[in-house]
This record gives C-alpha cells, structure tokens and sequence, in this order.
C-alpha cells in the first residue's frame, strides 16, 4: 500500500509539521494541477485531473487527525474497525451520554454560549486526545492501544458535527 | 504546455503567440466580458462603449433575437417575449423558481428544467444564456481581432450541479470552449488579491442579482486556497426589488396586474432602490394600461424595514461559512465587496456590524468578478510565464451523496473538499440473486433525500446473481476542476465488471447541445462549416504547440519506437491543418492525443518526483 506520507515526503507519523506538509502539498499541486494543463491535450489533462485527485484526497486524510491515524495504523496493520469494533469503556461512554445531553439542553434553550461552551470543551478534550495518540502510535509503537484512542476521535468529531448542525438549528 | 513552463522557466509564449482568452461574468441582471491585454485587465465595452450587457434576451416572431439594452428597452412593451434574470431559471424545474407568480413568462415545466414559450418558439434557460454568451464572445472577438482559444465563465460558489452543467452547455452553445467555470467570490478574491497583494483570511461578501455568495479564502504569496463557502442561490439583488414592488402594489391597493403593468412596475421598483442608495427617498410613478395612475414615494427607513429580513438572510450563511472554516469574524483580515447590491447602505452597515470592519469596496463590484475571470483565463490559456502565474484551490459547495434505504442521505462527498476530488463508497445487494441496483445522486446537507437536490438516477445492470450482502458494487463520484460530477458504479467481487457513468439529469446530452448549436448558427446565417474548421484548427494548432514543449522537456522519457509513433500523429495532424476538412482535423487531434497518453502520464510522475527533489525523496 502506498503511504500518504510517501507523497508528501513526510515521515510517517502522527505528530505532523503541518507548514511542511503544507509546502509539500503547494509545491506539488502546482505542477499537477489541472489548471496547468487546461490548454493541454486530453491525456494530460486526465493525467493531470488523476494526480490532483489523488494528491487532494492524501493531503485531507493527512490533515484530518481521525483520518491519519487510521490511515498510520493501516500502514502497521491494525485495523481501526470503525464500524465493527463499537465497544468503548464505560466511562468514556458516560462522558460522551454527559456530552451529548449537553448539547439537548443546548438546543432546547436556543443557546449559542452554551454551544459555544461545548465547543470549546470539545475543542480541548480532541487536542488532549491528540497528544496521547501521539504519544501511542510514535513513542510506544502501541498500535492496538492507538486504535482505541483513534475510535474515541472518532465520536468526539462526530459529537463536533452535531454541534455544528445544532448551532444551524439556532441561528 | 504548463508544465514545461514550470519546470523550465523563460519559456513563455512570444507575445505574437499570446492565446485569446476572456473572462466572462455572466450574472442575473447584467454580463460582461473582460481580456488581459499588455497585463493589464480589462471590460470591454461594446460599440457604443457600454461595458455591461444587460442579461435581457428579447424574441420577435420570426425568429430575430434581440439581446441586451434593445431587449430592456422593450421589457415593459413586450414583457412575454423578453426574458430577464434568466439565470435564475437555470438548472431548476418549475417548483423551484422563485416567485413564479410574478414572472411574466409562459413557463413549461420540462423534465429537468423550466422552459419558455415566446414568440419564437419553445426556449429553455440554456439557450436563452446562450444568445448572452453569443453577443459577448462576438463583442471580443471583434474587439481582440481573431478567435478565442477558450473563455472562463463565472457561477455563484452556491451553484449545484444541474446549475453549473447548464451554465457550461451555454457556454457551449455559444461557441465557446470553456476552460473552466469559476465561483465568483472566487474570481472577485483574484481580482482583489493580485491588486493589492494581499495576504492573510478574506471575506468575500457577493450578493449578486438573483444569488447569494460568502466564501472565506487564505491569501498567501501564489495561492488562492478557498476554505469555505455558503451562500443561497435564491437570494439577491431581484428580491428586494421585489419587496419594494410588493410595498408598492399594497400601497396602491392594485388590482392584480397583468404582465405589462407587473414588468413596468417592476422596473419603477428597481429605479427606487438604486436611488435610495444616494437619497433619502425615491419616487415610484407610473401609468397602468387601465389609465390608473401610480404615484408613491418610498423613503430609506420604509425600504430598511421591508428588506430587513433579507439582510438577515444573508448572515446566517455567513457565520455559517465561518464556522465551516474554524474562524471568529475578527480573524477575518477583509472583507470584499462583490455584485451591485451590496451598494445598498443597509447592506453595508449589516456586513460592517457583523464583521467590526469596514468592508472593502476599492473594486467597483459590478466589474471585479468579469476582471479576475479575465485574470484566470489568461494563465488557464497559457500565457503566463513561471512564477507569474498562481495556484487556484476551491472547494464544492454542497455535499453529494446517494439515497439509501429508507430515503435518507449517505453523503459521499462532504461540502468544502477540495476539488478535483474523487471518493468511493461499496454498496451491496439485498436481494437474494439480485442482478441490478438502482441509484439516486444527491446534493445537499439535509438527512432526508427529499429536503436534497435530486441530480440523476442510474442503474448498473449485469450483476452476476449471488446471495445477498455477497455483491460487492463501488461507486465513484468524481468532481472535475468545473465543481462538475460525474459518478460510476462497479461491481468487482467476481471479476465480472460493469461500469456506467452519469451526467445528473438537468445537463445537456451532447447531442443536443450539437442539434442546438446546429440551429443557432442557421438562424444567426452563420458559417456553420467555417466556425467549426477555425476551432479545429486553434484546437489542433494547440495541441501540436503543447506536445512540441513537451517533447523539448521530457523527451527523454520516451523509447524511440514511441517518439517516432508520436512524430508520425504530429506530422499528420499538421499535414491537415492547412486543409478544409475539420472532420479530418479532429480525427488527428484525436489520434495525437491517444499516441501521447503515456507520455503525458509519465510526464505528470516526473513532475511529482522534481517537486519533492530536494525534499525526503520518498517511495515513488
């Protein structure tokens, strides 16, 4: 399987320099990008849309936490099990019953500081997370142990996009 | 070819081989085209001067076509014939068009899209932009003197598919080879930024006649990275126009009016909202049909306080697009002012308070999309050289996914992805020996498939019969550098392969956009033979250019069986060219374009592997 990292020239771990991935990606989207071949003939117009689409694609799943990291667990092959392995410790699952009842309230009462409140809780409890994946998967090479913390991303975005809709349903 | 002048710099075309290209705004109320010409871009006016071109396409009875200020001269005379704001109409079937009510036209609700019956047939809102995008690439190409190698036309970030392959059918139609379609705020952020090399987090605030755009850009040295967008593609200018109509009907205690009377009205409202942008207060007079005369006057508080609900309108998408994007308004370095509309001082207070900035209104916003479109088909054409030229990201403004089981919506692809983007999802049978699966393309944000914009419908037959779950079909949505879809399914587990691939119901099939073009050209007694032989001939002189440089840079990539097999197209195509056949032409632009497919690939991996040169050299 080809590595993201690869593309990018990256090492493959989960603590990213993102200016350098950033660079990386600038540097090679301006010679691949369709707008470089839009006089050009078809076969490198495809050639260039193929490349563009495929370089997109690695620098979002590079960028998005949930998404490096199972893509770095696939690389030692772990399987991150998304829609299988739904099995969470209990008391994170009473956090997250914590959470989300929270966010009810919120949008019972219409109210954008307490969603802006769980936003921000959110926002620091997902970079505590971040760090002990990290800590996990490029210190201790614990791959099995990452890949539950990975789930655990996994429903605070999805808690993360709840709060965006709801902040849509109180505007 | 871009990529030589990427890798090899100095190596831009000589002025004598500078590309025509033009930027084309074609908005709600009114269009214009723009070129680059010695650097600088620039509208061009038409013969008299007038650098916009009212989107007013008027129809007389035997098939004369009226476009621009003659079509708005006559509006309130011969309201049915004459089709203003057409843009509203494209991509979207009768249920969808606003104030239908208050539209004078004899609407025809086709499958796909709204259609209308004038004087001179059946017409839909394709053709009817068609002849705008006529009168403008005719008005260039006199101007510039000679052919247009491509034009770039601009739509509303908010746009969805059906609204975006309809705007490129036009484009089609019109005898243009359109190099891409580009989001206005989009267009407008090029034209600002290259102006005023800014750099940082931009606001682009374009409230156009008919549309609705905020789109929220990252400035930095050669790059143009849009992070987020929103908007509503039923919102703008036309609607308070509308408001103030209203006010006036209701003041007046009309009766209802029949569609002379509602045009001209329409217009007096219009007038009174321009005025009100310099004046405390505006006069709305006219005569009816039946001797009954209007007389009001409209002051600024009266016209904030019908049209405050839309202003209002126009923030939700806006804290939308910034929360999309992780931002607070403060972090928003400027905020560009984009479409006539947003000349309204309510406008601006509103964008002012909300952002606690003064917006930025140093481009005149009915001429700043038209110019950066210009700026962009200038390097899509080519003709800048390295280091001058600039890296465009934008993003897809609605999710696009697929019906599932009980009418809801499995997003595929997530609003703001960057494009071109591509992603796959497996589906499987239900049904024990199931051999076809049916599927319904979506987009929108909504759970429910029926809150969402149906796109197209396809079926993948020939799949082998197997137990149920036991199938394995792939589909793949795949979104060009147009914001444009197009989807495929696959099924794979048994080696057995079937593949479809959809263009969403509202678009065109080519061939009618051909039969189009064919009629069109017979009207306007054009050269049907001598249009199509020019473009062949651009087309083919194009083509031959790009792979000269190509083989300049990388010939050495190629084993000398292929670099002869390339030779012989190269020399074919250009033994044609000075010929009449187009037909011929585009066989050898064709059979030139399949010897080089290869080439053109290897060239794109060798391209990869110098950017990361001097970087970890990875597993390429």
């Amino acid at each position: 399987m080809q590595s993201h990292f690869d593309l990018f020239g990256l090492p493959p771990a989960f603590a990213l320099e993102k200016d350098r991935l950033e660079a990386a990606y600038r540097e090679i989207q301006s010679r691949v990008h369709p707008d470089r071949f839009a006089s050009a003939g078809d076969a490198e117009r495809r050639a260039s849309l193929q490349w563009t689409t495929r370089v997109n694609e690695a620098f979002r799943i590079l960028r998005n936490p949930v998404a490096r990291g199972r893509h770095l667990l696939e690389l030692h092959g772990v399987d991150v099990a998304f829609e299988t392995n739904t099995a969470m410790p209990p008391d994170f699952l009473m956090e997250q019953m914590e959470l989300r009842e929270a966010l009810e309230e919120a949008k019972e009462k219409k109210s954008f500081d307490a969603l802006e409140r769980l936003k921000g809780d959110l926002r620091d409890r997902k970079a505590a997370l971040e760090k002990q994946i990290a800590r996990a998967i490029d210190d201790k090479k614990d791959y099995a142990g990452a890949a539950e913390l990975v789930r655990k991303l996994m429903f605070l975005d999805k808690l993360d996009e709840e709060i965006d809709l709801a902040y849509e349903e109180v505007d | 070819m871009s990529l030589l002048q990427i890798s090899e710099p100095g190596q831009s075309p000589a002025p004598h081989e500078r590309r025509l290209a033009v930027g084309i705004d074609l908005g709600t109320t009114n269009s214009l085209v723009a070129t680059v010409r010695s650097g600088v871009a620039t509208v061009l006016p038409d013969a008299l001067g007038r650098p916009l071109l009212p989107s007013i396409v008027r129809y007389l009875p035997g098939g004369k076509i009226e476009v621009g200020y003659p079509a708005q001269a006559r509006q309130a005379e011969d309201p049915k014939n004459t089709v203003a704001s057409v843009k509203r109409f494209m991509g979207r079937g009768l249920k969808d068009v606003a104030h239908v009510e208050s539209a004078p036209y004899d609407f025809i609700d086709a499958p796909g899209m709204v259609q209308i019956r004038t004087a001179a047939g059946v017409k839909s809102p394709v053709e009817i932009s068609a002849e705008i995008l006529r009168v403008l690439r005719e008005r260039a190409e006199l101007s510039l003197q000679g052919t247009l190698t491509g034009a770039v036309i601009t739509v509303p970030a908010y746009f969805d598919d059906a609204q975006r392959q309809a705007t490129k059918d036009a484009g089609k139609l019109a005898g243009l080879n359109v190099l891409r379609l580009l989001n206005e705020p989009t267009a407008a952020a090029i034209a600002y930024g290259l102006e005023n090399a800014a750099e940082g987090v931009y606001a682009v605030y374009d409230l156009g006649g008919g549309t609705f755009d905020l789109s929220i850009l990252r400035l930095s040295k050669g790059v143009f990275e849009v992070v987020a967008t929103s908007g509503d593609s039923m919102l703008g200018g036309d609607d308070f126009d509308q408001r103030v109509f209203c006010w006036a009907v209701e003041q007046a205690k009309l009766a209802p009016l029949g569609p002379r009377d509602m045009r001209l009205l329409q217009v007096k409202s219009r007038e009174a909202k321009e005025h009100l942008t310099a004046h405390g207060e505006a006069p709305i007079t006219a005569r009816l049909s039946s001797g009954e005369f209007v007389d009001l006057s409209i002051d600024t508080e009266t016209f904030c306080r019908i049209t405050q609900t839309l202003v209002q309108k126009t923030l939700a998408p806006t804290r939308k697009a910034l929360r999309d994007a992780g931002l607070t308004p403060e972090q928003v370095k400027g905020v560009v002012m984009v479409g006539g509309a947003t000349r309204m001082p309510q406008i601006q207070r509103a964008v002012a308070e909300f952002f606690r900035r003064d917006p930025l209104n140093n481009l005149d916003p009915d001429k700043v999309v038209a110019l950066g479109a210009a700026m962009q088909a200038d390097v899509l054409a080519g003709n800048k050289p390295q280091g001058e030229d600039w890296l465009l990201l934008d993003v897809i403004p609605l999710s696009l996914g697929i019906e599932t089981m009980g009418g809801l919506t499995e997003k595929i692809l997530p609003r703001n992805t960057t494009i071109p983007a591509a992603r796959a999802q497996e589906f499987t049978t239900f049904k024990d020996g199931q051999t076809g699966m049916s599927f319904h393309v979506v987009q929108g944000e909504r759970e429910l498939v029926a809150d969402c914009r149906s796109l197209a419908r396809f079926e993948l037959k020939g799949i082998p019969p197997m137990a149920a779950g036991a199938a394995r079909v792939r589909v793949t949505f795949q979104v060009d550098a147009d914001g444009l879809l197009s989807v495929s399914a696959r099924e794979a587990s048994t080696g057995a392969e079937a593949a479809i691939s959809v263009k969403p119901s509202y678009g065109l099939a080519d061939a009618d956009v051909e039969r189009m073009l064919r009629d069109s050209f017979q009207h306007a007694k054009d050269d049907v033979h001598a249009r199509a032989l020019a473009e062949q001939r651009v087309e083919g002189q194009r083509l031959l250019e790009a792979t000269r440089s190509a083989l300049q840079a990388d010939g050495a990539l190629l084993a000398s069986e292929e670099r002869a097999s390339i030779d012989k197209a190269m020399a074919e195509l250009e033994g044609l060219l000075s010929g009449m056949d187009h037909r011929a032409i585009k066989r050898a632009v064709e059979a030139l374009n399949r010897a080089t497919g290869d080439f053109a690939a290897r060239r794109m991996d060798e391209g990869i592997r110098r950017a990361l040169a001097g970087r970890r050299i990875g597993s390429l």
